[in-house]
């Protein structure tokens, strides 16, 4: 009902407007063109100058309201992100000059210079001095701004420091997939064809097939993989080998101010330096239940605004704290080639052969 | 008089073909050869427009739909799925996979069908003929096979709403692999057959219509029309047409390659995929970063596309109506010519955390902000124009002075998203969707409607209604800003695009009130719309009639011809043009038409 309500209003005030304006062109073609035409000028130029102030005022407000919520009410969670944000201040200074003066002309100008009976317009076609300025300006600080953009993008897009550790990303139809390379500190090989979604989905290699002449990599036995959460170090670099199992997906951070493209067949990089904890954030954001979240950037299916994903920035000591816990997936998938099991599994066999066994196994079944 | 013997007395012109062609036409006009299956360039521009118009409307209202969601997650509208069904909205609340289609067709319909058919479409067909001196466009039959395919391709777009699984739902940029694979989603199965075969039409009418609005500035200008002659509007259309006859065809080839990954088992685009509940694909070697580079060849060149005739229109309407010659003339030519060629070479812009080469994207960086130079030009000369001039608040000059400051707030942000170190941030946040809105949608559906506005005399012989306009207008204005502005914010916040829900986001749903703002300012501004959408179609019928030749006191040719041309155009000779477009208060006169030959004492400039 209330929607038949809603409707009947919106007609009867279009109903309104519409006879006003009727009218009013009516009363313009008694009143004669020029008069009009003087009337609906001194309203226009006089909205013009009120568009300017309301604007301005609303600008601040604005800001006022919304400037806390944005990033830049918080220092910048990753070392990169502090350049991020200095050269984003710098081209918001630029800009804002820029905004402010050509805003406050144009309309100041329309008011300024709007039609009256003794104004004598002024026939100016060119002038060359003007030209060569606004030419000659502009190019000087772009010039200037592309140097340091350009300066910060091959620092961003670099290589990571040698101690970094590294992480690959994998995205996916819709959430995100972490592994670490484990103790050898080598991600071992993986191909798409081996996925199985249950058991291992990132395909790592861990058989050998001679059809797709693929070799069991006994670099990924000890490749630890997890979903939804993914653990940083605070104050170490990290590189991020990031890739996709289907789609285009993106790593955006935040809180890191960078992102990049999950492609599917090409991996790409990223590196980054946590500067605080979790912990620390959530007293710096003041919300207990801040957390780094990983939002996927690139429209990826209908799933694509909750494929969310989970950064916990530790220190060190907790870092290797929970690393010790891990077990590699390797032996989540072959749980009787887990050492630990083997304690008390009297028939353990020698670690070195235990792929090839393995395969043997797998084979039979 | 009618038109056919002043066309018979007029033969022997340079356009003697031309005439001669529509004397034989104009005998015998049914309702069908006239409005229907026209090759008068004046009927067909106004099918563009018309068409554009209701594109325009279905657009708008899917983002009003879209916002609905965005402003009012936790709401449950039953009326809507009484109106839309189950498909659309269900349990009173739009479903990821239609929200997703709204966000693409929105997209699509936006820029290709409104602000590229709707704009080009429209004002290239009705003014080039009539500002350069011409009686109609090299061919009309190109002319109105162009508007044909338009049609075919909103017909077939349009159907692509009614299919089963929905149209097409993976953005506008139609990225692959997801539009490739029809497993990845339900609106890249039929939906997007459909989207295919719809923009292959519109690019076969969009180069059938830029080949014709080459050929006739280059060809058909009247006697004394020099190049350096031609108002700005002509210049900008111009460079309109020349890159999308440049540019088009690289998407059409994507598009082809896209076909074949689709229906044929190639892997141009497909490599290393395992879709969930499919299992691994056999595709292998592709790369699904070439589709963004073919895009992207004309997904940047196209703001341009929609950009440029807004700039030209604006051009011409400020110096029109600040009574004044538009400043820097050349320049204003010079940084249209500096902005057609640098178009084609900023694409990967879009791409720089898509894994390009860090130094490939070095080069786009220098490229793209070099584009801030001619664009910084233009909006100086604007201001000079308007600096010491005695302006006329006309719809067509309020809606310029917005189109100019609109492009002011988008093209300055510009700078932020073409400088890769800020876009490895921002890219594909909020903060985008302000740029491109402000700059090259809001900014040109303004420049848009300032053309309607200016030459809805010509049009229609009648003037549409201005307090109505005045209304439109400043809402409009107040509309796009509220809607936009606040988005920077959003944007800096990291807050994605495209997100059907921000509600379990920490980190983003901070701003449910302001989307709930954003939402009610755009339904008022999308219903401010409906306004001008009545006058446009109450004024065709019921508006004031045009009493003089020249309403504006403009220079331009086409002011010269009768107030209802037929076609043909002018009745006699084509005039003879003997100066530039802009000589207002040249030697205290107020205005000097181009046909006016120059005095013996004229000053020079």
């Amino acid at each position: 009902m209330t929607i038949f309500l809603t409707i009947t209003v919106i007609v009867l005030v279009f109903l309104v407007i519409f006879q006003i304006a009727k009218a009013s062109e009516y009363v313009g073609i008694l009143k004669g063109e020029k008069e009009t035409r003087q009337q609906a000028n001194k309203i226009n130029g006089f909205l013009m100058v009120g568009f300017l102030v309301l604007g301005l005022i609303g600008l601040y407000w604005c800001d006022e309201l919304l400037f806390k919520k944005t990033l830049l009410a918080h220092p910048s969670a990753s070392v990169q992100g502090e350049k991020v944000d200095s050269i984003l201040w710098i081209t918001l200074v630029i800009t804002g000059v820029v905004f402010l003066i050509t805003q406050i002309l144009l309309f100041w100008f329309s008011f300024r210079y709007q039609e009256k009976e003794n104004n004598k317009p002024f026939f100016f076609p060119h002038n060359n001095k003007l030209e060569v300025l606004w030419t000659v300006v502009p190019a000087i600080v772009l010039t200037v701004l592309v140097i340091i953009g350009l300066r910060d993008w091959f620092y961003f897009t670099g290589d990571a420091p040698k101690n970094a550790m590294v992480v690959e990303i994998t995205g996916k139809q819709f959430g995100w997939i972490f592994r670490y390379p484990g103790e050898d500190g080598i991600l071992g090989k993986k191909f798409f064809k081996e996925i199985d979604p249950a058991t291992n989905s990132l395909g790592l290699i861990w058989k050998n097939d001679s059809t797709l002449h693929l070799k069991d990599d006994p670099a990924t036995h000890d490749d630890i993989v997890m979903e939804q959460t993914l653990y940083l170090v605070k104050g170490k670099p990290v590189k991020f080998i990031i890739g996709s199992r289907d789609v285009i997906h993106d790593v955006g951070l935040p809180q890191f101010r960078l992102k990049m493209d999950a492609v599917p067949g090409i991996p790409t990089t990223m590196w980054l330096t946590p500067k605080y904890t979790t912990e620390e954030m959530r007293k710096i954001t003041d919300n207990p239940n801040f957390d780094y979240e990983i939002a996927c950037d690139q429209l990826c299916g209908n799933g694509h605004y909750s494929m969310k994903g989970i950064i916990k920035v530790v220190s060190q000591e907790d870092f290797d704290v929970w690393m010790a816990k891990q077990k590699p997936y390797y032996y989540l998938a072959f749980p009787d080639k887990d050492p630990d099991n083997k304690k008390v599994d009297s028939t353990a066999k020698p670690t070195m052969a235990a792929g090839q066994l393995m395969n043997k196994a797998v084979a039979k079944n | 008089m009618s038109n056919e013997i002043a066309l018979g007395a007029g033969a022997g012109l340079s356009t003697e073909l031309a005439s001669g062609h529509h004397e034989h036409h104009e005998h015998h006009q049914s309702f069908i050869t006239k409005y229907v299956f026209s090759t008068d360039h004046k009927m067909i521009s106004k099918q563009f427009l018309i068409t554009g118009i209701i594109w325009a409307f279905l657009g708008g209202l899917m983002s009003v739909l879209f916002r609905l969601q965005l402003g009012y997650p936790d709401s449950h509208f039953y009326w809507l799925q009484d109106v839309l069904g189950k498909f659309w909205v269900e349990d009173g609340r739009i479903t990821p996979q239609a929200y997703y289609a709204l966000v693409t067709i929105h997209g699509t319909v936006m820029v290709f069908f409104v602000l590229t058919a709707g704009l080009s479409g429209t004002f290239a067909n009705f003014l080039i003929p009539l500002q350069i001196g011409a009686r109609d466009m090299a061919s009309p039959f190109m002319n109105m096979l162009s508007y044909w395919f338009f049609l075919a391709a909103g017909l077939v777009m349009l159907s692509s709403l009614f299919v089963e699984t929905g149209p097409f739902s993976g953005g506008w940029v139609a990225y692959a692999p997801l539009s490739a694979l029809r497993d990845a989603s339900p609106g890249s199965k039929s939906g997007m057959d459909l989207w295919l075969i719809a923009m292959i039409l519109f690019v076969v009418s969009s180069l059938l219509g830029g080949l014709n609005y080459v050929a006739t500035i280059l060809n058909m200008r009247t006697k004394g029309m020099s190049m350096t002659r031609l108002p700005l509007t002509i210049w900008a259309l111009f460079f309109t047409a020349v890159i999308g006859i440049l540019s088009f065809p690289v998407l059409f080839s994507g598009f082809i390659l896209l076909i074949f990954d689709r229906n044929f088992g190639t892997s141009f685009y497909l490599s290393d995929i395992f879709i969930n509940g499919v299992g691994a694909l056999p595709n292998e070697g592709g790369t699904a970063i070439l589709y963004q580079h073919l895009f992207w060849f004309l997904g940047h060149p196209e703001v341009y596309i929609v950009l440029l005739p807004a700039m030209g229109m604006a051009s011409e309407i400020m110096s029109v109506n600040s009574r004044k010659p538009i400043f820097g003339y050349m320049a204003m030519i010079g940084s249209l010519f500096a902005i057609c060629i640098l178009s084609f070479l900023v694409w990967a812009h879009h791409m720089f955390v898509s894994g390009l080469n860090p130094f490939v994207g070095s080069v786009f960086v220098l490229l793209t902000l070099l584009i801030a130079v001619p664009s910084a030009i233009k909006v100086f000369n604007w201001l000079t124009t308007l600096w010491r001039g005695n302006i006329r608040f006309t719809p067509g000059m309020l809606f310029t002075i917005g189109f100019v400051s609109l492009f002011i707030s988008g093209g300055l942000t510009g700078i932020w998203l073409g400088d890769s170190a800020l876009d490895i941030h921002l890219h594909d946040t909020y903060f985008v969707i302000a740029h491109f809105h402000l700059v090259m949608g809001v900014a040109s559906m303004f420049g848009m409607f300032a053309g309607i506005y200016h030459w809805f005399p010509k049009m229609y012989g009648r003037y549409m209604n201005n307090t109505l306009a005045y209304i439109h207008f400043w809402i409009t204005l107040a509309g796009a800003y509220l809607i936009f502005w606040p988005m920077h914010y959003e944007g800096l916040a990291g807050m994605p695009r495209r997100y059907y829900d921000y509600s379990s986001w920490e980190s983003f749903k901070q701003f449910a009130d302001l989307n709930r703002f954003i939402s009610t300012v755009v339904i008022i501004t999308f219903a401010t719309q409906l306004l001008f959408i009545f006058n446009f179609f109450y004024s065709i019928f019921k508006g004031r009639k045009v009493t003089t030749k020249n309403p504006w006191g403009a220079n331009t040719l086409e002011w010269t011809t009768p107030i209802n041309p037929g076609h043909g155009n002018w009745e006699g000779e084509i005039p003879e043009v003997h100066r530039w477009a802009y000589d207002y208060n040249k030697d205290g006169r107020e205005f000097i038409p181009q046909t006016e030959p120059v005095g013996a004492d004229e000053t020079q400039h």
